[in-house]
Order: structure tokens, then sequence, then C-alpha cells
């Protein structure tokens, strides 16, 4: 069973290969749609601004591509943002797999810097792919903008206010944090994501 | 809660862990990607690795090592040491490093920053600043390691480079590095205070109330030491147990 990592032009392409290596898995980064299409699970990694990445993606016509994935799709970060119907980092209409809205973080008081960086605990954990963690595990995020609480919420995170770190809808799941980089916790995810 | 960060950093010379005394006399202090292995097991929350010997000998940070600590470290790492372009940065993430950061050649061309924030996301860029207190009381930038100084005031550098786009700074101050007297904390508050980014603290970090002190009142987000890590006088999970016990949120 293959597993392809979506190469486009929102890249921390390599961590996430690397981080996969170190579980013993190999993927295949690659634009190409058909590869993408046959692949037994798909990772939409992504660091980066949300208008010029659906820009990209609509380019090579990837937008469709993602979202009449049958398989188990993981999107990391932007790529989980770009799930979403809407980002308001430069007004993006984005692929609209979750109905949720992306809004920049916008703190009442100077304590708070955005974006945020660095290890956060996540909460109200749902689905398979939190199989085996305990309530409050940390994980590693990076990000100014992030999806509101709603219906496809299956993790929460508080900065600013609780938020989605996770969402799932059918055979698509988004993580906010980056589990290439949230040591032993970001490693479980992915395993339970490689075993759905 | 986000998490208050505690940051081995990895002087690398000639592909070895070194660590000197108010940045000369340096001392060998073993094999970098071991270490850094080591850290991120103990419960580091980042790491960085500086090439010292970078920017004096006009030579590119180490990309093998870079991709090897990649293929071996499941935390953040930051890379540093003699990066002064878009091509120099771009090596290295696809090498595996998550940040950069940028001193001398950023000082030298301010548009780096910019350059490199639209290009990677602020996220990615690192400001690193040496500074000194001088007898007149004020923090001066230092370039070079150290070697030069400069006439400019660190915070006033620290917030034209966030208004170019830096996403943290990595603030060392000269006076306390190596003496393990503790952090300057009037200089790092009034960066973490009044800067919008995160500032890691760094030089001086000698006991663990040290590292209470940076985080309760200077308010910085992240702390950064070497030697006592390097040489176990301060073992990760003490101090982050530590820590814990006075209230400061950190991952456990």
């Amino acid at each position: 069973m293959d597993l392809v990592i979506i190469k486009y032009n929102a890249g921390n392409i390599q961590s996430v290969l690397y981080a996969l290596e170190r579980i013993g898995v190999n993927a295949v980064v690659t634009d190409d749609v058909e590869q993408i299409q046959s692949a037994g699970k798909v990772i939409f990694p992504g660091v980066g601004e949300a208008s010029s990445a659906m820009r990209y993606l609509k380019e090579h016509k990837l937008d469709t591509v993602i979202k009449n994935l049958q398989q188990p799709v993981l999107g990391i970060c932007l790529g989980m943002q770009l799930m979403c119907a809407y980002s308001e980092e430069n007004d993006t209409t984005c692929l609209g797999i979750f109905d949720e809205h992306v809004k920049k973080f916008t703190p009442k008081t100077g304590d708070l810097k955005v974006p945020q960086i660095g290890w956060n605990n996540i909460f109200n954990l749902k689905t398979k792919l939190f199989a085996g963690l305990p309530e409050n595990s940390y994980c590693y995020f990076v990000h100014g903008y992030y999806a509101a609480l709603g219906e496809h919420t299956i993790a929460t995170a508080d900065y600013v206010q609780p938020y989605s770190c996770a969402l799932h809808k059918d055979n698509f799941y988004g993580v906010q944090f980056h589990p290439e980089k949230s040591a032993k916790t970001g490693e479980l995810i992915l395993k339970n994501f490689l075993s759905l | 809660m986000l998490c208050k960060r505690i940051i081995p950093c990895l002087d690398i010379k000639d592909g070895r862990t070194v660590k000197g005394t108010n940045f000369v006399n340096l001392r060998d202090a073993g094999d970098p990607v071991e270490l850094g292995a080591l850290y991120a097991q103990q419960g580091a929350d980042e790491l960085v690795f500086l090439d010292i010997t970078a920017t004096v000998e006009k030579r590119k940070t180490l990309r093998e090592l870079v991709n090897r600590i990649a293929h071996h470290i499941n935390i953040p790492f930051t890379v540093g040491g003699g990066i002064s372009s878009v091509d120099d940065v771009s090596a290295l993430l696809q090498n595996g490093a998550d940040k950069i950061s940028v001193n001398t050649a950023a000082f030298k061309n301010p548009q780096l920053i910019q350059d490199l924030s639209k290009e990677f996301g602020s996220q990615c860029v690192v400001l690193a600043i040496d500074t000194r207190q001088e007898e007149d009381g004020e923090w001066y930038v230092y370039l070079n390691g150290g070697r030069t100084k400069t006439d400019a005031r660190c915070f006033d550098w620290a917030k034209q480079a966030v208004d170019l786009g830096a996403g943290e700074i990595l603030l060392t101050s000269m006076n306390h590095d190596g003496t393990k007297q503790g952090f300057a904390l009037e200089i790092t508050r009034k960066l973490a205070t009044q800067l919008p980014v995160p500032v890691i603290a760094s030089g001086g970090g000698g006991t663990m109330e040290h590292f209470v002190d940076v985080f309760e009142q200077s308010q910085a987000d992240a702390a950064l030491a070497a030697s006592i890590f390097h040489f176990k006088e301060i073992a990760i999970p003490d101090l982050k147990g530590y820590l814990q016990q006075k209230q400061i949120a950190v991952r456990m």
C-alpha cells in the first residue's frame, strides 16, 4: 500500500518524509495526479500562506483531485486549513471539505503573541487518530490562523480561545499541529493514521 | 496552555559540538547528532545548531550534518551560522531544518530578512542578536560571533528586524554568556514585552532558579543554554520538573 505525500509550493515536506522514515515507513513525494489517486493513503502537508498555496493547487488541478479522494487523507497545518471552507488569510476560498472557517488569532491582551509558536496541550480527543493518547498530550504548533470549533472538531487546543486543532469528516483528517515534530506523541498520531 | 520552551544550543565547529566562555576558549562537548538526539529524548522542546565557524571562515553551514540531524531528531530545530541568501536557506530547509537563524548577514543587509520571510514565512526566520551592555548602560549589537562592535542599539535593531519579517528573536547577552550567573533579565524583558514575536533568552543560565527568573521576570518565551546541558550540570527532566513546581507551564 503506497503512502503519498502531496508535493506543492508550501513545504515542510522533508520533515514529514523523515518522520515517517523514523517509524519505518517509506512515502512517495509527488504531484502526479494518478499516483495520488491510486495511493493507499495521502498526506497533505504545508507551511506557508493560504492564497498562494490555493492558487498553486488550482493551477495544477490538485484542488479537485484532493476533494475527491476516497482513501484516508491527513492534512497537516496549512494542509488542514486549506481543507476548510474559507481562510481569512488573504481572503481565500479553500477546498471546502470541512465547513469550518479559518480566522486570524486576535489576542485581546499583549501577552499572547501571533503566531503561536511552541508546544500546547490537546484535549477532547476523538476518533482512532488519537487512540492510545492521553488527554492533554503536548503537540508542536506554529500558526497565526486557526479553525473555529465546529461539528467536525475531533481535538481542541486553547490559544486566545478554544479552537479546532484537529478535524475529521468521512475519510478526511486534518491536524493543525505538526505531528512530524511532536516527539513521541506525534509519532503515535502518524502511526494511528497509517493503521486507519 | 502554550508552554515555555527549553532549548539546548549546540555550537558546531568542524562537525563537533564546542562550548566556550564569553565567546572564547572553546572546549569539545561531543557529537552534535548524538547530543541532539539525547536532548530530544530527555524532553528538550527544540534544538538550535549554530555553525560558529561559518561566518568567520566564510564557509556555508554543513548541509550534510543538518541532513543527518533531521533524520534523527523528532522535535523542531533551528540552524544558523553564515547564512546570507535565499539559496542558503532553501538548501538547509531541503535538508530538513525547520527554521534558520540569521545574524551578521542580516545586519549588513536587512533586506535579507524580508526576502527570507516572503519566501519561507516569518515562522521560519529567527533573528539572532549578540549584544553587550557597555559602560554607558546601553546594549549594543555585535557581529561576527561577538568580534565586531556596532553602534546599533539592540532594541532598535530587533524592532526593525521584526518589522521586516523576523518571526522570533534569539537574544544572547555577551556579558552573561558562559558565566552561569543568570540571564540578562532587563534587556530580555524589554524585547519580550515590547515586541510582538517570541523571544528566546540566551546566555548566563547556570541554575534552575535562573530559568524561573527569565520566564517570570522577563517573560521570555523560551530559554536557551548550552554548557549546563552538555556538561550534565543540569538535566532537562529535572529542570522541567522544577519549573512545573514553580507553576511555569512546561511540556512534561
